[in-house]
């Protein structure tokens, strides 16, 4: 790499969540069995016509917002044509010199800093099918896929390693799917993304030939392909030789790249207005209102959580990643947790839990309430439970969803020990029991009371009150120095 | 020309007598095969939908298409009816769905008899370029009915359907509508829902209604407009309402296109008639005034390259990799496309596809493409205003008046220029009129064209209603 600098602009195509496809009433769903999901427009039958569907324009307009761009008013759809079995009409509607929405941009953390990259574009299109190439050399094809709504969201050319371009695309999918605008599936094909490649000497203005790279299907692919690209690119270059622009294909399984079949008579799509649908038009109200009812973003999330709740950076980041779970943690401080205490429940017991029950978070919060769970939080925050008793409470409650905290609390038959002198009692005859760990403590090692601590609610089966406890301990150790 | 099959009023009197009448129709179909009007007959369907017709006629339904016979092209679709687009591409093709249009039809009570001949998918303007034989002129059969949807003028013209449904785009219904002496009328671009037609040129296609009078132009008009949800181009605007046609009984301001009127390719009988017209409306107390459109001239390379550049893109599905005719030597994907398209589409389709995707290619685009689309503006724009300070455009339908099968099919560019009167109102998306007016020295049907502002086919229907009125005695 020495000398050389790297250039790459991503391309995302995302497939938008919708009921039905962009332009007919079918369904827009993933997985079922092959060509049953068309109709007489989506399969391109002579004499069917496509309409627009609103929910399309909808989430192009969220995504916009996500991303600060200049929403356009007016747009408008072309025809792309080329020939190809799983393109039935013969030619793709797309958006093409007046795209949906231009600029905007995401930042993103990778290697610790905050790194933020321009949006060229981001405009509507269809999807094709999707052709499969047999073993016996034959080639069937799916049309489900056909007319499923995509939006395109070109980068500036402004990534200048590989590992900026995965964090961005991380960063992407994560935006997306918190906005419920793409499910972000890369394995499912609903997320897709294509690069752009080329290198130059550091400190040279003019950017060299790119090659594009296709079918990244994965983030770590994006970020292999374009290492193995800028190496050939430089080793071309160190040889004297020349780059020529050329399509390359990711193969995954075994991390190389191979050129595709070049395209017979090049890539000219002789674009051209698509006659059949007028100019798309928006109202600003459209675009007001569709702002007006989105949640607060991943990044004004961090900035809350991090500003106004002080909470820590894995906390900030873990809570802001899903909007169910950003949603869960806020409802969980307005009915009365502190943030502190939320954070930790969400990232510690709730996940937990939906790791070990394979649940979804959407079933959990059916199933635990956030009011449910701030009440726990509360009573246990208050000493009227201990935290041991409240992870016992919490396991009984996610089984038994019908139950209040308090009832399981009587069911369970859970009290706290606050007796000072029974506690003074247990908490001395530790302290005597472990001469040199005392020893430890009094060297100044404080971690010692979290070891005495454990001691004590293993004693008393976790029913003490952990302040009372702890004040009792920390005057028994240094009482006796 | 006489009637086969009684009048679509004469059988609501007597609506039982329906079922029988629509055996007389398509038994005349039959008889005048020779005609080649027909390319498909729907016999079940249509005795269906008589029986169908009856039954609501008797329980008291008021059906405003009810005791109407007709015809459809067939580039337009019914479900499980073939359609052939005139074209060996589509063999075999049947349709999964019917066109909105047809829909229309029959809720408003007409039976459907068959599907009519045309040009391979509707380019051309002699019905000659078919891949299921031509069509003849029934005033003489050694001449063209004019295309692309001559089948449906002959149909109407020879008295075996009382009405019938073509497809314009630069003429198409206007033109065999002159040439077989009967009315056709081009609706605004808009008015009726394109869905089920199959495409030609997206931005200009209309489907487009044949009678043999403005009234009964009415009746269809009436019944197929109005905004579809299944086409975005249907336009909103109100249909018109009228139970019934009445001819224009003011007095008239009609705007005369002075470069129209002089043309050199104007045969002197078309000028003759023209001038018949003129004094006939004077006479009549109308105020003729002179109007100029300096750019109509330009319409007909216009036409060519925003139709044919829509057409390259439109008829790219016909591929033969889902439906329809395929190439028996495929061997590979690009043979597939290759041997399937030179041997599915005929010639014209063929030099139409390959201007079109000239005229949109890398490098040539600007100079074609996007040229036509800026003079096409400029062409609308003049139709459009000159007709805010006139009720109607009065001009030839066609510069002659039905020529020679033969004559032109190796001339392309002469056969173009039949649609020189007619293109301009495509291109504005104006609403346009053919009303057959008198005989030439030969016999053959002379028709006027009358184009007439956006979404205004009531009242221009009931001008040619009156034109209808002043016609010279023995028509």
């Amino acid at each position: 790499m020495s000398g050389y600098e790297l250039v790459v602009g991503l391309e995302i195509h995302a497939q938008l969540v919708t009921k039905t496809k962009a332009f007919c009433r079918c369904a827009n769903r993933y997985g079922a069995e092959p060509n049953t999901l068309v109709c007489p427009v989506c399969l391109g039958t002579p004499g069917a016509l496509p309409v627009f569907n609103r929910e399309v324009v909808a989430q192009a307009t969220r995504l916009a917002i996500a991303l600060g761009a200049d929403i356009h008013l007016h747009s408008r759809f072309d025809r792309k044509n080329y020939f190809y079995p799983d393109l039935p009409k013969g030619y793709q509607i797309s958006q093409f010199d007046h795209p949906f929405s231009t600029g905007g941009h995401l930042s993103f953390i990778v290697n610790g800093s905050t790194k933020s990259i321009n949006i060229t574009r981001a405009h509507l299109e269809e999807d094709a099918g999707k052709s499969m190439h047999l073993a016996d050399g034959s080639t069937i094809v799916d049309l489900n896929r056909c007319g499923v709504p995509l939006i395109e969201i070109v980068s500036e050319p402004e990534f200048r390693a590989a590992e900026e371009a995965g964090a961005y695309l991380s960063a992407m999918r994560e935006l997306l799917r918190f906005i419920g605008v793409c499910d972000g599936n890369m394995d499912e094909g609903s997320l897709r993304c294509d690069a752009n490649v080329s290198v130059r000497k550091i400190g040279e203005p003019e950017f060299r030939e790119r090659c594009e790279m296709k079918n990244l299907n994965s983030i770590r692919s994006v970020e292999r392909a374009i290492a193995a690209e800028t190496k050939r690119q430089i080793a071309i270059y160190e040889q004297g030789g020349v780059i020529h622009r050329q399509t390359l294909q990711w193969n995954e399984q075994e991390e190389r790249l191979i050129p595709m079949r070049v395209k017979e008579g090049s890539d000219d799509y002789r674009y051209f207005p698509e006659p059949d649908l007028p100019e798309l038009r928006i109202t600003q109200a459209f675009v007001d209102d569709i702002r007006a009812s989105m949640p607060m973003l991943p990044e004004q999330l961090r900035e809350k959580y991090s500003t106004t709740y002080k909470l820590n950076r894995e906390a900030v980041y873990y809570l802001a990643i899903d909007i169910r779970i950003s949603g869960y943690t806020d409802t969980l401080i307005e009915t009365g947790s502190t943030a502190q205490s939320a954070a930790k429940w969400v990232m510690g017991p709730v996940t937990r839990s939906l790791n070990e029950r394979g649940w979804s978070f959407d079933e959990f919060s059916r199933r635990v309430p956030a009011a449910t769970l701030s009440g726990l939080i509360q009573k246990t925050d208050r000493g009227d439970i201990t935290l041991g008793q409240a992870n016992a409470v919490f396991k009984a409650l996610i089984v038994k969803p019908e139950k209040s905290p308090d009832e399981i609390v009587a069911e369970l038959g859970i009290e706290v020990m606050r007796d000072e002198v029974k506690l003074g009692a247990i908490i001395s005859e530790i302290v005597s029991e472990h001469p040199e760990e005392l020893a430890k403590f009094r060297e100044g090692k404080t971690k010692m009371v979290g070891f005495f601590m454990g001691l004590v609610m293993q004693a008393t089966k976790g029913q003490a009150d952990a302040q009372l406890a702890k004040n009792v301990l920390m005057e028994l150790l240094e009482a006796k120095e | 020309m006489l009637r086969r099959i009684p009048s679509p009023a004469a059988i609501r009197q007597s609506p039982r007598r329906l079922p029988d009448i629509v055996g007389q129709s398509l038994a005349s179909a039959r008889e005048l095969s020779s005609l080649g009007a027909f390319v498909s007959l729907l016999d079940a369907r249509a005795h269906q939908q008589a029986q169908s017709v009856v039954s609501r006629i008797e329980s008291g339904e008021q059906l405003p298409l009810g005791g109407y016979i007709v015809a459809v092209k067939d580039n337009i679709a019914i479900k499980d009816a073939p359609l052939t687009c005139g074209s060996k591409i589509l063999d075999f093709h049947q349709s999964t769905f019917s066109a909105t249009v047809i829909e229309r039809l029959e809720e408003a009570g007409a039976v459907i008899i068959g599907k009519t001949n045309l040009d391979e998918f509707a380019m051309g303007s002699s019905t000659e370029n078919s891949a299921l034989g031509i069509a003849l002129n029934p005033f003489d059969p050694d001449r063209v009915p004019g295309g692309s949807s001559g089948g449906s003028a002959v149909a109407v013209a020879a008295g075996i359907c009382h009405a019938s449904l073509g497809s314009e785009t630069g003429g198409s219904v206007r033109q065999p509508a002159a040439f077989c002496g009967i009315c056709g009328l081009k609706p605004t671009y808009g008015r009726v829902s394109r869905y089920g037609l199959v495409a030609f040129g997206s931005s200009l296609d209309q489907v487009s209604p044949f009678a043999k009078t403005c009234a009964e132009v009415y009746d269809v008009i009436r019944v197929i407009s109005g905004s579809d949800q299944r086409d975005a181009t249907s336009s909103a605007a109100p249909v018109p309402d009228s139970a019934c046609l009445e001819p224009f009984s003011g007095k008239l301001r009609i705007g005369l296109v002075k470069d129209f009127l002089e043309h050199e390719a104007l045969e002197p009988d078309v000028r003759i008639a023209m001038n018949d017209t003129i004094s006939a409306l004077k006479k009549a107390g109308h105020e003729l005034v002179e109007v100029e459109l300096p750019n109509a001239k330009y319409s007909i390379p216009v036409y060519y390259i925003v139709a044919t550049a829509e057409a390259s893109s439109n008829l790219a599905r016909f591929d033969g990799v889902r439906y329809g005719y395929r190439h028996r030597d495929v061997t590979d994907l690009a043979s597939v496309y290759d041997l399937t398209r030179e041997a599915g589409f005929g010639k014209e389709v063929r030099r139409r596809i390959m201007m079109g995707t000239y005229v949109l290619s890398a490098g040539y685009y600007d100079a074609y493409y996007t040229t036509a689309l800026k003079v096409r503006r400029i062409i609308a724009d003049e139709l459009v205003n000159a007709l805010k300070y006139v009720d109607v455009l009065l001009t030839p339908t066609t510069p002659s008046t039905a020529f020679k099968i033969g004559e032109k099919i190796d001339d392309p560019v002469s056969m173009y220029l039949s649609d020189i009167f007619t293109v301009p109102a495509n291109l504005a998306g104006v609403p346009a009129l053919s009303v057959p007016w008198s005989l030439d020295s030969k016999g053959l049907p002379i028709g006027i064209q009358l184009m007439a502002p956006h979404f205004t086919e009531e009242k221009l229907l009931s001008i040619g209603a009156a034109i209808e009125l002043l016609r010279p005695e023995g028509k």
